[in-house]
């Protein structure tokens, strides 16, 4: 009895078992170092990845608070000459213009786009899919794109060069950002906030004003800054329709002048005063998008931790 | 969804017309923006056809307009950015799920999102003022010292080259990749990587042969993102690529990608230049909304199957 216990033919599975044991323990010393140098490469790159960002954050202090005072924010740029190479004056009319020309472009677009996002979150028909693809599709568009239509349907008719322009180029490229960020504010909504409105006999309408716009504000709020602050730093779409202007444009039918503008035209400058200064405009206007992306944190934040 | 709010209940139509007609509205502003590059690009099109795609040399303002050597710059910048950024972005989004300790979590990750806020004029500045002379001091002597002043690293030191706006687009890519390739990393279901853990597997053979090749579709999805990002990018590139429209002969040769040479040369195009130009943002429009679309494609693929 025993002895055919003991000649049972060898068990494929287990010698393979203890074969892949075997080599798992001969190896474990060089696999745990293998592993210790991915870790530390992973870790490494990381670093890395925050290097340019260092370095940006260092060159705009370094340069740019040199060149900023008081005079520089809320006076008018001069052109400098040969003769006096260093009046380069203040970007007060650029702040200005960046603030009315994102500003409007946001009163346009806000509406607009929380509307659409409101209909790509309620409608699952075949076109509220299609539009919502396309909604997608248009947020990674280049920007320069609304450039070209806005020069072609606002400053070909106007026969000038215009803030304006620059308005409608960068509303069209925020409504998809807002659009988006709303819908999934709006889906987010718990379903049955939205039937015990209904059960109460209000109207969609009335469900949408009381329940879910309230409920997805924060998720709203976060989106459209979030747009402002990236549409208040594009160059490219008002490069092609703004114009310039030295002085205070408070009409947008006429030429603006805006601060990423002004950064792209001074950092080619031939005089080196105004070289310098483009880290001073560039410094300026990183901060008021950081206010605006921070402010959409802060925002959101404090808006959730009051719900609950 | 079979609970969500018909929208058209017959209880309130105007609700309804109202969201309707702003997204009709919104539709019909996107037709009006196509018609309006394809209208403007058409003179172009008639007059040059496909010498336009394959036509070797661009000459703004008397023409004539072949934009091979563009289209080849647009592409060769995009890969010299996807080459440095992949790498790093699939570290870093690795790095932030599983090695960064917990409490500088979300302080590591808003760091990230801070490179996205920069905005790409304040890019194209850094890269011209500091990266610029780096790289012709320090980096280009290095390369061309590997292969003996040969090619691919051959060409005068003046700075701006295609690996230059590469290098600025790797930057300016990055946040994309990290910020999407983290989302479908971090839906690789943790039975998985447990399991793993559980044989034996170290990290590293955690990462590689579980979690790398179970998201994969999604991370080839946030590439292309990354990717679509860098074709269309605009600003920075002009300001470092040196504005020249030629075909590459090395990584330090200047060139012109589509979107910066719209930017450089729009203001002074008239007639036929500005077709031309329109022309160029047309096939920007093209590449860069098949790229989106692929990429939509695939990381909502990989959304919806939980990975």
């Amino acid at each position: 009895m025993s002895d055919t216990l003991t000649n049972l033919p060898p068990d494929p599975i287990l010698e393979r078992r203890q074969q892949i044991h075997e080599r798992a323990a001969q190896t474990i010393g060089r696999r745990t170092l293998v592993s210790k140098m991915y870790v530390f490469a992973l870790l490494a790159a990381f670093i890395l990845a925050l290097v340019p960002l260092g370095s940006v954050i260092i060159a705009l202090v370094q340069k740019g608070v040199a060149s900023i005072s008081w005079p520089f924010l809320h006076t008018l740029p001069t052109q400098p000459s040969l003769i006096s190479q260093n009046a380069i004056g203040g970007i007060g009319n650029a702040i200005e213009g960046t603030v009315i020309i994102d500003g409007f472009a946001g009163l346009i677009a806000i509406p607009i786009a929380v509307l659409v996002g409101l209909y790509l979150a309620e409608s699952s028909s075949r076109v509220a899919n299609f539009l919502r693809a396309i909604t997608e599709i248009m947020t990674g568009l280049p920007s320069i794109l609304l450039g070209v239509f806005a020069y072609e349907y606002v400053v070909v008719p106007m026969k000038s060069f215009s803030g304006l322009a620059g308005i409608v180029a960068l509303a069209v490229l925020m409504v998809p950002v807002i659009a988006k960020a709303s819908e999934i504010a709006f889906r987010g909504v718990p379903t049955t906030l939205k039937e015990a409105g209904l059960a109460l006999g209000a109207r969609n309408s009335r469900v949408t004003r009381g329940i879910i716009i309230p409920a997805a504000m924060p998720g709203v709020i976060t989106g459209v800054l979030l747009s402002l602050a990236r549409a208040m730093g594009e160059t490219a779409p008002i490069l092609l329709v703004i114009g310039a202007s030295s002085g205070w444009t408070w009409n947008p039918m006429h030429s603006m002048s805006a601060l990423p503008l002004l950064t792209y035209n001074y950092s080619g400058s031939q005089y080196p005063s105004q070289r310098a200064a483009a880290w001073g405009v560039a410094l300026t206007l990183v901060i008021m998008v950081m206010v605006l992306s921070l402010g959409s944190r802060y925002v959101s934040a404090r808006m959730r931790r009051e719900r609950h | 969804m079979a609970e969500r709010i018909r929208l058209s209940a017959t209880s309130d139509r105007p609700y309804a017309l109202l969201l309707r007609g702003a997204a009709f509205f919104f539709g019909a502003v996107i037709v009006v923006f196509v018609w309006s590059v394809v209208k403007t690009a058409w003179p172009a099109l008639h007059q040059y056809t496909y010498h336009l795609v394959t036509g070797k040399s661009w000459i703004s303002g008397t023409g004539p307009y072949g934009a091979l050597a563009l289209l080849t710059d647009t592409v060769l910048t995009t890969l010299i950015a996807l080459a440095i950024a992949v790498p790093v972005g699939l570290s870093s989004a690795l790095a932030l799920l599983f090695l960064i300790p917990e409490r500088i979590k979300s302080f590591a990750a808003s760091l990230v999102e801070l490179l996205a806020a920069v905005p790409s004029v304040v890019y194209g500045l850094w890269g011209l003022v500091y990266l610029a002379p780096w790289l012709s001091h320090t980096v280009q002597p290095f390369l061309a010292g590997i292969t003996g002043g040969r090619w691919p690293f051959n060409g005068a030191q003046e700075g701006f080259s295609v690996l230059l706006a590469g290098m600025v687009l790797s930057v300016m890519i990055q946040p994309t990749i990290v910020a999407i390739s983290r989302d479908v990393i971090a839906v690789v279901p943790t039975d998985l990587i447990e399991g793993g853990l559980s044989l034996g597997a170290t990290r590293s053979q955690v990462f590689t042969r579980v979690v790398l090749p179970t998201a994969k579709t999604g991370i080839f999805g946030a590439i292309a993102l990354g990717a679509g990002r860098a074709l269309g990018e605009t600003i920075a590139v002009a300001m470092v690529i040196g504005s020249n429209p030629q075909l590459p002969h090395s990584l330090f040769t200047t060139g012109a990608t589509l979107a910066s040479t719209i930017a450089t040369e729009f203001g002074n195009a008239t007639g036929n230049a500005g077709s031309a130009l329109a022309a160029l943002a047309l096939m920007l429009m093209v590449i860069t909304a098949s790229v989106n679309a692929f990429a939509r494609v695939l990381t909502k693929r990989a959304r919806g199957a939980g990975v």
